[in-house]
């Protein structure tokens, strides 16, 4: 004869196992339910082409609060607009560096940059660029000019540019810098000397 | 045939407990009477419990003032009463529109139409939309006619003026106050240069308010003028007697509270346009205060002619304006865990005007309080105060010292046309003048040993300011950032600059 507490250990054991089977029946069946999401096989980013160049970037130092040049040896395109791209990533790219001279927030980039004639540039950054920039009027303004000085020293015939913040206008930067403007090169070359210069 | 008088004329209690009060009258059996009989204790409920039920809605109604919205135009202020319909605000759509043009209304069912010059709005009781022209308009509640009166919620007045109109109203809808078109009147308020005891108001056009006084306060209500808030609603002065006002409005006025400690006496001139308040005991003789307390005597609607003629009767203009930047919900920068920047920047504006009022440079503080103030608003009251320098003040953490901005034009080619200035480039005319200031603080502040540096930026509103503008951002003096809050060293670089201004007061001209 069958002990009794033999008898009541093998009957949970099978309702357990009953259990578990119609468990793993009903999440196999809304796994098969779930739409398999297609295997998105394009360019995240357009991959860059074309011979090295060397390009100016003008890059803000916090600790002095000046702009400098320096040179940069980069693969560029062909294409003007993926030239302007190319030139302010690698600018922003610097900023993101560990060693950076004016960090910029982790993630920032530019989302694009539009150029219309005649001679308009349109600079689309992102989110993250400007929701986490840091606030004042000189850290924002040595920003401002970098990204400016930067691409028009790089593509010539380019007069005025305006700084979008996920292709919408914005007032500021971070509180100072205003955005609600279009930017005049020949100003912001004009500032960017007088950045040039240690205090 | 059997008259009822004499049965009627027997009173008998209604009830068991009650006593018979009527008596039966001798009138003659012909007469008509009336059975009259009191129950003494029923009448007593009666007083006490209805009573009061009727007396409530004459208390309330005594007490709870009738809204009313008051409406300031071009052609007409007026007032009109509001009524409460499902707990809402409600006014009278054509009563509104009547004294504005021709206006003409018809009820049909549940339609109504109304005619507005040329404008056809039409309305439908109970619906939430009407058509303007054509065109759908949110009301934002029902539509409710009564005695084929249209009434429309008071918040549809914002958007559904405009169309009918054509031209922009601005509705302040917690105070019942609705201006059509440009008809706001400003005003500043400062303490006369000479007698720091005198407060003057200035305002853009005439004003005749209702003055009222209560120990330690003096209330000026405006009722029929389109006065709005000047930039800060708190004011303060460097007045011992009196130290500040409070500007609200309410029910459809606007009121001014100045706060005071000693007595009050109120002089009007410059055909209204200007209100000096200046201690009671200047003017004990020429104060008709019938209508108020013996030690407050506020003469009202004094003509200019016999306003006091003193130098401060006439209108006043700024020298310098300071922008406190930021403020409100814009705090600004960071600058420590407990400390943002709109605090510095207030307590720093406000060491400046004490540092440029010691030196004889009249000044304004244009945010004066932890106010909301757009970029929009800064540049148009510094600009209508017509001051000879607009100074916009900023703090920041990095870096150390101050740097001194002046504006980035946006564009080299102005739209300016004839008398009007192109809002993005309104500074492009004063730029040499701009420089001038900034070369001067920079001067002062280098000779104060205070680390500086001059540059151009992007920084509204100083591109919209008319006059010679500059801004100021203070960075601590080393690394310490609780520094800039140091009563010290904001009063280090608030004497330079103040030092720096009054050295070129000559070029700046444009004096009070």
């Amino acid at each position: 004869m069958i002990p009794r507490h033999f008898f009541i250990a093998l009957s949970i054991l099978l309702a357990a196992v009953l259990g578990m089977s119609l468990y793993a029946w009903h999440m196999r069946g809304r796994a098969a339910a779930t739409p398999v999401p297609s295997l998105d096989s394009g360019p995240v980013v357009a991959p860059v082409a074309g011979n090295t160049e060397r390009v100016t970037l003008f890059v803000a130092y916090d600790d002095i609060e000046v702009l400098r040049s320096q040179s940069a040896q980069i693969p560029m395109p062909s294409v003007r607009q993926q030239r302007a791209e190319e030139v302010l990533r690698t600018l922003i790219a610097l900023y993101l560096d560990k060693s950076s001279p004016h960090p910029l927030p982790p993630g920032s980039d530019i989302r694009s940059v539009y150029l219309v004639d005649p001679g308009l540039a349109v600079i689309d950054v992102n989110a993250a660029f400007a929701d986490g920039h840091r606030s004042g009027v000189l850290a924002e303004e040595l920003t401002v000019t970098s990204l400016i000085q930067t691409l028009s020293e790089n593509i010539p015939g380019i007069l005025k540019v305006k700084i979008l913040v996920e292709g919408k206008q914005r007032d500021t930067l971070a509180g100072h810098a205003d955005l609600s403007n279009f930017f005049d090169v020949s100003a912001i070359n004009q500032l960017a000397s007088e950045l040039q210069s240690a205090q | 045939m059997p008259s009822t008088s004499p049965r009627v004329g027997t009173a008998t209690p209604s009830t068991s407990s009650g006593r018979a009060l009527g008596r039966p009258t001798g009138r003659s059996p012909g007469a008509r009477q009336l059975p009259v009989r009191f129950d003494l204790r029923g009448a007593l409920h009666l007083v006490f419990f209805l009573g009061p039920v009727l007396l409530f809605p004459v208390l309330l109604s005594a007490a709870v003032p009738q809204k009313r919205l008051s409406i300031y135009s071009t052609v007409a202020n007026y007032s009109l009463p509001i009524v409460q319909r499902q707990g809402r605000d409600y006014v009278g759509l054509l009563e509104v529109l009547e004294p504005l043009g021709t206006v003409s209304a018809k009820a049909d069912g549940l339609h109504w139409r109304l005619h507005y010059n040329n404008i056809l709005g039409e309305f439908t009781v109970d619906k939430n939309h009407a058509r303007i022209q054509g065109y759908d308009a949110d009301l934002s509640a029902k539509f409710l006619m009564e005695n084929g009166r249209g009434l429309v919620p008071l918040a549809a007045l914002n958007s559904l003026l405009p169309r009918f109109l054509g031209g922009p109203a601005t509705l302040h809808e917690d105070s019942n106050r609705l201006f059509i078109g440009n008809v706001a009147t400003h005003f500043t308020a400062s303490v006369a240069p000479d007698d720091p005891s005198h407060l003057i108001f200035q305002f853009t056009a005439p004003v005749n308010p209702s003055v009222a006084t209560e120990p330690g306060k003096l209330h000026m209500t405006f009722s029929h003028e389109p006065i709005t808030a000047p930039a800060s609603p708190t004011l303060t002065f460097a007045s011992k007697n009196i130290p500040s006002a409070e500007y609200s409005e309410s029910n459809g006025a606007a009121q001014i509270t100045v706060t005071t400690t000693v007595p009050l006496m109120a002089a009007f001139s410059n055909d209204g346009r200007t209100i000096t308040l200046t201690p009671a005991k200047s003017q004990p003789a020429a104060a008709p205060a019938t209508a108020l307390k013996p030690s407050l005597a506020v003469p009202q609607n004094v003509p200019a002619a016999q306003a006091p003629a003193t130098p401060s009767s006439a209108p006043r203009r700024y020298f310098a304006v300071v922008d406190a930047s930021h403020g409100g919900s814009d705090r600004g920068e960071a600058l420590s865990l407990t400390l943002a920047e709109k605090d510095v920047c207030l307590a720093f504006a406000r060491r400046l005007r004490l540092e440029l009022e010691s030196r004889g440079i009249s000044t304004l503080v244009l945010r004066d309080s932890d106010a909301d103030l757009s970029i929009d608003e800064r540049a148009f009251f510094a600009n209508t105060t017509h001051a000879a320098i607009y100074i916009a003040l900023h703090a920041a953490s990095s870096g150390h010292g101050v740097r001194l901005y002046t504006a980035l034009i946006p564009y080299a080619d102005s739209d300016d046309r004839g008398p009007f200035r192109s809002w993005p480039t309104a500074q492009a005319s004063s730029i040499p003048l701009s420089q001038v200031a900034a070369a001067s603080v920079t001067a002062a502040l280098k000779k104060a040993e205070i680390t500086v540096r001059s540059l151009t930026a992007p920084l509204r509103p100083l591109n919209n300011i008319v006059t010679a503008a500059i801004a100021v951002e203070v960075a601590p003096p080393a690394s310490d950032v609780s520094a800039l809050a140091a009563p010290a060293y904001q009063q280090l670089i608030a004497g330079a600059v103040a030092n720096g201004i009054v050295a070129i007061r000559a070029q700046l001209g444009a004096a009070p």
